[in-house]
């Protein structure tokens, strides 16, 4: 098994004295596609929040890339698509070109210039997400999917090695879920850039990803996606805690 | 009609410091009204009158020279946006609550101050509304140091701001020091209302951070496309709004104020009849 990117062990996390988080242990592979399921209200979001950072951990410890959270650097090693990037402000008259430029911000750092080198990574980056003729358009008139590419592109321009994604197909439609999927199996296997992929949509998700995790307040299943389309509607319903229909349709 | 603005000290100083805070307020203005913190210029610009207040009370009792009330306008307005910003942290989920606490306590205080220096009428009327008579050279030395730190400093920090303006949960992610970034362009905003305050008065300063900006996010593609075009309208409004104050014997705010509608009236009959920069047109 390849060196784990991230690591968590015996991770709690109560919000108001409410456990949200418990006895969280798994580690996520370098150059795994890691599908995380589960409920809402299952501590998805906040799971991500504390490997970001964002929160600490009332308990246990959280490693990214061999280093403790707390004292990691590196955060251009690490491209994160938030749930909330498609209900940002329409209205702000920001070109893609100039979006995807802020995905270099903190890499160049503080009193420097984009030089050339930059701005052609910023084009080259557009390219790779398909979206090379809008580079100059308001970001605000392009279609959710669209949207979505040029969020992806933020977080690819400073070359991370890990890309972590809460929930970023909701709101698009199926024609764009298909080709967002495409784009994120071409990152993993030609770039081997490591995935977390935070989703609802286990359908499409178990095509392409390499491990799944199933979160409800703690792990409730960790293996591959054979293992995990195995599972019976008992299995599923104990996961989730509420009953769960298992329906399986051609798109 | 510019001849009197070159020939006289006086005039010449107020039109030069005109084209500064034409250039200033507008570049700030546009982080601001895409931040949505529009109101924040007006709760400083109330803080500022404070200070300005303080300042004309200390010239009339003690000593004439020993502090200038720009310099107490500015040091109040700095004061005012580090007492926001530790507010908005206590009411992280009513942050706007920062405004009219600050505003109020700034109103307050200018009242008290007023009344202890026995009113200033003259005065206090051209900070309230603006003057084309009130900037001296001293002042516009002072003003146009004030316009080239602000400048070099938007420079340098360019890419962090915008970075936080437009999403700032991931530029935090990314790595960058919002809190840090965030103060710089707090205390930035209050040095440039206390810079713009002679010109165009406590009461009309936001009007000048945020029509040429509401202006030209109607017409810009990109943001740094909204910023030149919001620079332009700065200026157009200023230039205007002082030579017709001066003619028309009315306080510069009021006719900088009023020009900076017409063009936002004009920027958005232009949107309303499909007018799109050229370039945009050849992309679609």
């Amino acid at each position: 098994m390849n060196e784990p990117i991230i690591s968590m062990k015996n991770i709690e996390y109560a919000y108001e004295n409410k456990s949200v988080l418990s006895n969280i242990n798994f580690e996520i592979p370098q150059g795994s596609f890691m599908g995380l399921v589960g409920p809402n209200g299952g501590g998805k979001t906040t799971l991500i929040k504390l490997i970001l950072g964002l929160l600490k951990p009332d308990s246990g410890s959280i490693d990214l890339f061999g280093q403790p959270v707390d004292k990691f650097k590196a955060w251009d090693k690490i491209g994160f698509v938030s749930q909330k990037s498609n209900s940002f402000n329409k209205g702000f008259p920001a070109t893609v070109f100039e979006v995807v430029s802020m995905g270099l911000t903190a890499k160049v750092g503080y009193l420097k210039f984009f030089t050339s080198k930059h701005k052609k990574k910023i084009l080259h980056t557009i390219d790779q997400v398909g979206m090379g003729e809008y580079a100059y358009e308001n970001i605000g008139n392009l279609s959710g999917g669209q949207q979505q590419r040029i969020f992806i592109a933020r977080s690819l321009v400073s070359d991370p090695e890990l890309l972590i994604l809460d929930e970023p197909t909701v709101g698009v439609d199926y024609e764009n879920v298909q080709r967002f999927y495409e784009l994120l199996h071409q990152l993993n296997n030609e770039q081997n850039i490591t995935l977390l992929l935070v989703t609802h949509d286990t359908g499409t998700m178990t095509e392409h990803a390499t491990d799944i995790v199933c979160l409800n307040k703690t792990l409730h299943f960790h293996g591959n996606p054979k293992e995990y389309l195995s599972l019976s509607e008992k299995d599923l319903s104990q996961f989730y805690g509420h009953p769960v229909n298992i329906v399986t349709h051609d798109h | 009609m510019l001849a009197d603005f070159i020939q006289y000290d006086f005039l010449r100083n107020t039109f030069l410091t005109g084209l500064l805070i034409g250039i200033i307020a507008p570049l700030l203005g546009t982080f601001i009204v895409v931040r949505r913190l529009s109101l924040i210029a007006d709760a400083l610009s109330h803080v500022t009158l404070a200070g300005i207040a303080f300042g004309l009370l200390i010239e009339k009792k003690f000593a004439a020279g020993l502090i200038t009330p720009l310099y107490s306008g500015m040091a109040f307005s700095v004061l005012g946006s580090i007492f926001i910003e530790k507010l908005r942290g206590v009411y992280q989920a009513y942050q706007e609550l920062a405004i009219p606490i600050i505003l109020s306590g700034g109103v307050g205080l200018s009242v008290i101050f007023i009344s202890l220096a026995d009113g200033f009428n003259t005065e206090l009327f051209n900070y309230l509304f603006g003057s084309v008579s009130a900037v001296s050279q001293n002042d516009f030395y002072s003003i146009l140091a004030i316009s080239i730190v602000i400048i070099l400093v938007i420079r340098l920090f360019y890419k962090e701001l915008v970075t936080l303006s437009f999403d700032e949960e991931h530029a935090i992610v990314s790595g960058i020091h919002s809190k840090r970034i965030h103060l710089l362009f707090i205390v930035l905003t209050a040095l440039v209302i206390a810079a713009s305050i002679r010109i165009v008065g406590v009461l009309l300063v936001s009007a000048l951070m945020t029509l040429p900006v509401a202006a030209s996010m109607r017409i810009a593609r990109g943001f740094k496309q909204m910023i030149i075009f919001s620079i332009v309208f700065g200026e157009l409004a200023v230039i205007i709004g002082l030579i017709s104050g001066y003619y028309f014997s009315i306080p510069p705010g009021g006719t900088i104020v009023l020009v900076s509608i017409v063009i936002l009236l004009l920027s958005i009959g232009l949107k309303r009849f499909n007018y799109t920069p050229k370039k945009e047109r050849e992309v679609k």
